[in-house]
């Protein structure tokens, strides 16, 4: 087992109590609830009669089913309405902090817990969300949990839990212009597997790691649970304590330098200890893009579909499966193959960087979104749109022909009306190609960065960003 | 001050093999069906889009053909995306008391545990055995035994792996993990008071 790893330090600190089943009883510094996954919660303790323990300790808003061009109450969804109302009456009656989208902080859950200084190193943070792994890029133990565990937080503050192993996931060299963070994720997934974390906890770190800022890291953060990994972390530094600063939530004045202080303290030791130690080498990296209906199915962009009949049997299938799907063979190039639709947003990338970065794509190629592709942004909080508009970042979007939209998870899941189509193509920076995911059964998603998806929302199909840049 | 609640050693009836790798959550229960406030309704979702052609008629989908059989045969990390409880719910409500696979997403594992459904792993070729098994003969009896860690299918018995802790939640009847934790609320008060966050690092 691990040791003197940022994860064991956390971990012991929130301990309560070994339980007779062998987990332990860990305390939940942080958590974070959104419409989707909570009534259920809320059924079970009021079923129980129970109370929220430390409602101080839980934060709400709204993201899986808002609109994102008209918020005008009631919803034109009446099951989408009937999800807010319950949560408006859950955050009212249990006396929870509610970010709704009057308050301007209103946002995607992981997006706007960094930005509202809420989330913090050393902490750790439950949602009843896979993608709260995202919050690790602050040195925390951010973990995903169903709906009966979030009926466990409410009532307790607790989940009960097993440690992991921690895995060491080292990048050294420099990116390459027009490959990023994104890049770096989906080649870690592409090399260990979809599976390949199970029962690990990743340690993200090396100088490529260090080099990124706080934004890039959360995007590989945030898919450390496509590669199977409950939880993924970066430990904090001085751009962690930078990024934070000043923040709404985060502390000031001499309670600042006491939290910089132990935050300090909660990064591994340099003699720490791990199960496992993987190296990645940043220099020879290129863009990455799925060509199938897991993430791990991926390739370079200078590289060729892979041929199902190289694999081993189970593979194989469910290659055989994927090229079906997405109606692609053996041998072509993801490069030039034709785009319906262009989404930037969610999670994983939908922040201030990743818009600018797609703004840059936008004007090196100077170009409108091609004909017949629709192409729209959705920013990931009300505070991140603020900041874009601030930057006239909106007005370069809309005149290259982009849709510019409020603040949510949107077509990343497709559970608003933001959804794909039939058998339209979709290249997402998004973090997921599920069959169905975005909103169509018969809809096919690629992944790739923010940088990618825009010039292939201005050339019509999949580009090398790189030669645009 | 824990709950009365019946332990689970063996699940016996007949299976529904669903082959596959990397079967997501998407796929157990497509994203829309999550606006329902409940999970009742969640049983009819199950593999929604997966049972249905492109007419909207039911295809050959094991769960449109083997209606009635409570253990589900699966492959590798099965249940991997998502965090949604919705998807256990679906298969349980749809009548799956146990699942048997090659490996399961984590988040997806700890979901059934809190519904009480045992998740129980075999070597590949073991659960393709099954699954060739349930396919000649889909009556053929199944029993998965938590206890023994065993899947018993016709006359063969395999050995089988449960997660320590999950074996001990199910064999002792306490997956439902309220109770138990909140008899130690006097430790959890502890721990709030002593995380230097829960004040803000004010002194």
């Amino acid at each position: 087992m691990s040791e003197r790893t940022l994860y064991d330090k956390v971990w012991d600190r929130h301990a309560v109590k070994e339980l007779p089943n062998g987990q332990t009883q860990l305390f939940v510094g942080l958590h974070l609830i959104h419409e989707v996954t909570s009534p259920q919660a809320f059924g079970m303790i009021e079923e129980k009669d129970l109370d929220v323990a430390y409602p101080d300790r839980t934060y709400a808003t709204t993201d899986h089913i808002v609109p994102t061009h008209d918020l005008s109450r009631p919803f034109g969804d009446g099951q989408a309405e009937q999800m807010m109302q319950e949560l408006e009456q859950n955050v009212k009656e249990y006396d929870i902090e509610f970010f709704d989208p009057d308050s301007g902080k209103q946002g995607i859950v992981h997006v706007i817990g960094p930005e509202l200084g809420l989330t913090q190193p050393g902490m750790t943070i439950a949602c009843g969300d896979s993608h709260t792994s995202t919050h690790g890029a602050f040195g925390n133990i951010g973990i995903g949990i169903g709906t009966s565990q979030i009926r466990d937080v409410l009532a307790t503050q607790c989940i009960a839990m097993t440690k992991k192993d921690v895995r060491r996931i080292e990048w050294n060299g420099s990116l390459d212009t027009g490959v990023y963070a994104k890049d770096i994720v989906l080649k870690i997934i592409q090399e260990l597997g979809v599976e390949g974390g199970i029962g690990y906890v990743y340690e993200y770190a090396g100088d490529t790691i260090e080099e990124l800022g706080m934004e890039g890291r959360m995007s590989i953060c945030n898919m450390s649970i496509e590669g199977g990994a409950r939880a993924g972390y970066v430990n904090p530094d001085e751009k962690t304590y930078d990024w934070l600063e000043g923040r709404e939530y985060a502390p000031t004045g001499d309670a600042w330098e006491r939290a910089v202080e132990d935050w300090r303290s909660i990064t591994s030791d340099p003699d720490a200890v791990y199960d496992d130690v993987v190296r990645f080498d940043a220099d020879s990296l290129e863009p990455i893009v799925t060509w199938g209906i897991n993430p791990g199915q991926s390739i370079g962009i200078s590289e060729t579909v892979p041929d199902p009949r190289d694999m081993e049997s189970g593979d194989r299938a469910t290659a055989e499966q994927a090229l079906e799907h997405m109606d692609l063979e053996p041998g072509q190039m993801m490069k030039g193959v034709d785009v319906d639709v262009a989404f930037l947003g969610s999670c994983t990338n939908s922040r201030v960087s990743d818009l600018r970065e797609a703004v840059r794509v936008i004007e090196r190629m100077d170009g409108e979104v091609a004909d017949g592709v629709r192409a729209f942004v959705v920013p990931g909080s009300q505070g991140v749109k603020r900041r874009a508009e601030e930057e006239g970042l909106d007005r370069v979007f809309e005149s290259a022909g982009f849709g510019w939209r409020g603040a949510g998870c949107s077509m990343c899941l497709g559970m608003n009306p933001d959804q794909l189509e039939g058998r339209e193509l979709c290249a997402s920076s998004s973090n997921r190609n599920f069959i169905g995911r975005q909103g169509s059964k018969d809809g096919r998603t690629v992944l790739m960065s923010p940088a990618m998806v825009a010039a292939a929302a201005i050339e019509g199909e999949i580009v090398d960003v790189r030669e645009v840049l | 001050m824990s709950e009365q609640v019946t332990p689970i050693r063996r699940i016996a009836g007949t299976a529904v093999p669903v082959r596959g790798d990397d079967i997501d959550t998407d796929r157990i229960v497509p994203a829309r069906f999550l606006k329902e406030v409940t999970f009742d309704n969640m049983g009819e979702y199950a593999f929604y889009d997966a049972r249905r052609s492109e007419d909207g008629s039911l295809n050959d989908h094991p769960f449109n053909h083997y209606t009635g059989a409570n253990v589900l045969v699966v492959n590798e990390n099965f249940g991997c995306g998502s965090s949604r409880e919705h998807a256990p719910q679906a298969l349980m409500r749809w009548g799956i008391e146990a699942v048997v696979g090659e490996s399961f997403a984590e988040i997806f594992a700890d979901n059934c545990t809190s519904l009480g459904v045992p998740t129980v792993t075999l070597p590949a070729d073991d659960v393709e055995w099954i699954q060739d098994r349930v396919e000649e003969d889909p009556d053929v009896a199944v029993e998965v035994d938590v206890e023994d860690e065993e899947v018993r299918v016709g006359d063969r018995t395999f050995k089988a792996d449960v997660d320590p802790q999950e074996r001990e939640m199910l064999l002792q009847g306490i997956w439902d993990t309220t109770a138990l934790m909140r008899s130690n609320m006097d430790l959890v008060e502890e721990v709030y008071e002593r995380l230097p966050y829960t004040s803000g690092y004010e002194e």
